[in-house]
């Protein structure tokens, strides 16, 4: 039991620097996703730390989860901190799906974090993040 | 009604029971994002698919809400477990409200 609080106390920590400096959208956008209780981990988020176009970024998400119908990932938000509007997607699971995996191509306005938040069956909650330097940033020009 | 934004599904042709398989799409969108402005400066109206389903049958198997942060020709790629054959129907909501459908059979072996 002290061993799970003092983890999920450490990711706390860990997360309250970048959270905090993100801008006010984004940040009340996590509060909401992660209600305060996310624990880091389970979530990877592959997204390349130094990007040329902005405008066309691959991102794969996965959530290490059984995928079935008693122990699923039920949605997985993914958070563009800097982009105008901070959500970038949401996606939904179902146990039909046998794998919690997404790819998705988006945004990003400039070099920002990436957060993605994953809401489990259980009711847990879980955040990843990710910093990603972009040289041409995209949403505002063409393509 | 699908033919406007060119949908196109890359799956398996046979599945084996059980398989867990890759669903891989990609359409044509500019996925407008309101974001930018146009080369007398005004902005231009955001137009984008704001929400992708895919069902086996009537069953949901996986659903996304996109915004404008989505890159143009929005590809998505996610996966689905194989228990037997049947009908996937593929949606993408645009935001004037028309939806784009698509319907794939899967064999299941």
């Amino acid at each position: 039991m002290a061993g799970g609080a003092a983890v999920a106390l450490a990711a706390a920590r860990m997360l309250a620097g970048p959270a905090q400096a993100a801008p006010a959208e984004a940040r009340r956008l996590l509060e909401r996703l992660t209600q305060g209780k996310a624990k880091a981990g389970r979530i990877r988020l592959g997204v390349a730390e130094i990007v040329e176009n902005g405008n066309l970024v691959p991102v794969t998400l996965s959530v290490d989860s059984p995928m079935t119908a008693g122990d699923h990932v039920r949605r997985l938000h993914l958070v563009a901190e800097r982009n105008p509007q901070a959500l970038a997607a949401s996606f939904t699971f179902t146990p039909l799906g046998g794998k919690a995996e997404v790819q998705v191509r988006i945004r990003l306005l400039d070099s920002q974090t990436v957060f993605a938040v994953a809401e489990m069956s259980d009711g847990s909650l879980w955040i990843a993040e990710k910093s990603v330097q972009v040289t041409v940033g995209g949403c505002t020009g063409s393509g | 009604m699908s033919s406007g934004i060119n949908p196109r599904v890359r799956l398996p042709e046979r599945l084996r029971k059980g398989e867990v398989f890759e669903i891989r799409t990609v359409v044509s969108h500019p996925m407008e994002s309101g974001q930018r402005r146009d080369a007398d400066g005004r902005l231009v109206r955001r137009r984008i698919l704001n929400r992708f389903t895919c069902h086996f049958g009537a069953s949901l198997v996986f659903e996304a809400q996109l915004e404008p942060a989505v890159a143009a020709n929005p590809y998505i790629s996610f996966h689905m477990r194989a228990e037997e054959s049947g009908v996937l129907t593929f949606a993408w909501t645009d935001d004037d409200g028309t939806v784009h459908r698509l319907e794939r059979p899967i064999t299941v072996t």
